[in-house]
């Protein structure tokens, strides 16, 4: 038999997730040690969690960005969905290396190039409309649905290139309309898939700095905006406190979602 | 398959479909990059926008402008050029150690018994899931001189002086490698899961010693894996802003933080148009090479499926 060495392994994948996690713990650790200098362990305390709740700037921007992200999912997911069906169905047509191109560029290009580039579209389209009512919010929100739709069209697509056709084959030959099988055939049969897609979007959305840099407006500050401008200089112990909470929500959620799905997956 | 009759409707339902996605990133996407060009071409002007019009129609007369100020300055003056290669250098050392970090352990995840699998697989993913900012900055708490590290090697007697590593390029590399890590192991896990190891067993039987087999048998097929993971590293960090600019110092010279500075701090809009349009040219082979496999893979399945 091929069996991978065990000690090797557990080596390897010791050091490797051990660089990966570090981080976080030391993190975790920190936010909740009582000196403001973060050198040395003074004691527990949670007054940086307290100080927290208590910081104006930064729930008012995490109001605002949550408010961004879930819009900004919503819409991803209805367009990346769509993008991603082209992708997967419709086999190839005139221009089909193009739009698998923009497709999925926003994958890889630097933030910076996404950010400039939608910002001098907005700046064109007020010069050219006269049009003054670019308000930050909604310029952000286009940015971050640009971004993200690319990532859920990734998801959509591989997903349903592993449905098997001939549900929908056999719908049609019923007399359904390929917009009725979309609808009542395909969109159930992706749904986990449309859930894991939004959630997506909506972190990518809750994490991005660069492009709302570009495209923010006055009086329009994001949460990770907001962090990164106290951050830039060093530690902030409030951020840490911040960073906890965040880590911890998401490992919760994930593990929750994965013992989810794999209880459907075995009836 | 359905008569005739149906052919017109269906291919126009096909336009109708294909059409709105298709139209949306050709708006936000194409026409976006091609006016980042359009402005690299422009001068800097006072008022809004902070640019001059390239084109002009005056008198009966078409007069087009294209100022190659930016580009002049950029292949003259050498600060620009040596930052372009630096960061091309630190992309392509970031993208050299998340493979050879990376590769075993997508390789041990993927030959992992399913149910340890699936944990290992949600080990890498639950970073994609939380904040990338929140990541990079937690190894502030670590490289600092009095951090974490700094105190662990004292305090193990290893070293009597705190090492520099917080506000230096060494920094922005482990940075970059740790952020990028599970765009490399992801891709590469989805290729080498699908591996048939009666191969390996194969090669085993023929005598083979396991690194030979793997060199022989494993790399060869999951290369495709490797290089959509290289690019998935590659591309981004050349560009990268947020990790240089919290863990490298004033002196770490990367491209994207050049542009962040001529955009934001001098307000030289036409300036920051013209570095990124040379970012892209010079990412112009691996995103031909990306974007290649992202058509090859989707037109093989889709042609299998259709034929």
């Amino acid at each position: 038999m091929a069996k991978p060495s065990p000690r090797l392994r557990a080596l390897i994948l010791g050091l490797g997730y051990a660089f990966l996690y570090i981080p976080i713990f030391v993190l975790m650790v920190l936010s909740f040690n009582d000196s403001a200098m973060m050198t040395t362990w003074t004691g527990f305390s949670l007054r940086w969690y307290h100080e927290l709740f208590n910081d104006r700037a930064l729930l008012e921007a995490a109001r605002l960005s949550l408010l961004i992200a879930a819009f900004t999912a919503t819409a991803a997911v209805v367009v990346g969905t769509w993008a991603g069906y082209v992708l997967a169905r419709m086999g190839r047509f005139r221009g089909f290396a193009l739009f698998v191109g923009l497709a999925s560029a926003p994958l890889v290009i630097p933030e910076v190039v996404l950010g400039i580039s939608l910002l001098l579209m907005f700046v064109e389209l007020s010069d050219l409309l006269g049009w003054e009512g670019s308000n930050g919010a909604f310029t952000i929100w286009v940015g971050h649905v640009i971004l993200s739709m690319a990532y859920v069209s990734v998801i959509i697509q591989s997903r349903v290139r592993d449905l098997d056709r001939s549900l929908e084959e056999a719908a049609l030959d019923l007399g359904a309309s390929p917009v009725k099988v979309f609808f009542l055939i395909v969109l159930p049969l992706i749904a986990p898939a449309l859930v894991a897609a939004w959630l997506l979007a909506f972190t990518l959305s809750l994490d991005d700095v660069v492009i709302a840099s570009f495209l923010t407006g006055p009086g329009y500050t994001t949460l990770p905006l907001e962090v990164f401008s106290r951050v830039r200089l060093g530690l902030k112990p409030e951020i840490n406190a911040l960073a906890t909470i965040f880590m911890l929500l998401v490992a919760v959620f994930v593990v929750i979602a994965n013992h989810v799905q794999n209880r459907k997956g075995q009836p | 398959m359905k008569p005739s009759i149906a052919r017109a409707p269906v291919a126009w339902r096909r336009i109708l479909t294909i059409a709105p996605p298709f139209i949306w990133l050709v708006l936000f996407l194409l026409v976006p990059f091609l006016l980042v060009l359009k402005i690299s071409f422009a001068d800097l002007q006072f008022g809004i926008p902070p640019y001059t019009a390239l084109a002009e129609f005056k008198d009966y007369t078409l007069s087009v402008v294209l100022n190659l100020r930016g580009y002049a300055l950029l292949f003259s003056d050498s600060l620009y050029v040596a930052t372009y290669l630096h960061s091309v250098k630190m992309a392509a050392v970031t993208t050299l150690c998340c493979m050879l970090i990376g590769y075993p352990m997508a390789y041990y995840i993927a030959r992992s018994e399913p149910a340890v699998r699936n944990l290992l697989l949600i080990g890498v993913i639950l970073p994609f899931w939380t904040s990338l900012l929140l990541r990079v900055y937690a190894w502030i708490g670590i490289l600092r001189n009095d951090g974490l590290l700094n105190n662990l090697l004292m305090w193990a007697g290893m070293i009597d002086q705190p090492l520099e590593i917080y506000r230096t390029d060494l920094a922005v590399y482990i940075g970059l490698v740790y952020a990028y890590l599970p765009f490399f192991i992801l891709p590469l896990y989805a290729n080498l899961v699908k591996l048939d190891v009666r191969l390996l067993e194969a090669a085993y039987d023929l005598g083979a010693r396991p690194w030979r087999a793997f060199v022989s048998v494993v790399l060869p097929l999951s290369m495709p894996g490797v290089i959509a993971g290289a690019m998935l590293v590659f591309i981004p960090s050349v560009g990268e802003f947020v990790i240089p600019e919290m863990l490298g110092g004033a002196d770490t010279l990367m491209i994207g933080r050049v542009m962040w500075t001529e955009f934001f701090n001098n307000s030289d809009w036409p300036m920051a148009a013209a570095v990124t349009c040379v970012m892209v040219l010079l990412l112009l082979v691996p995103l031909v090479l990306f974007q290649y496999g992202q058509v090859r893979q989707l037109g093989m399945r889709g042609g299998r499926r259709n034929g």
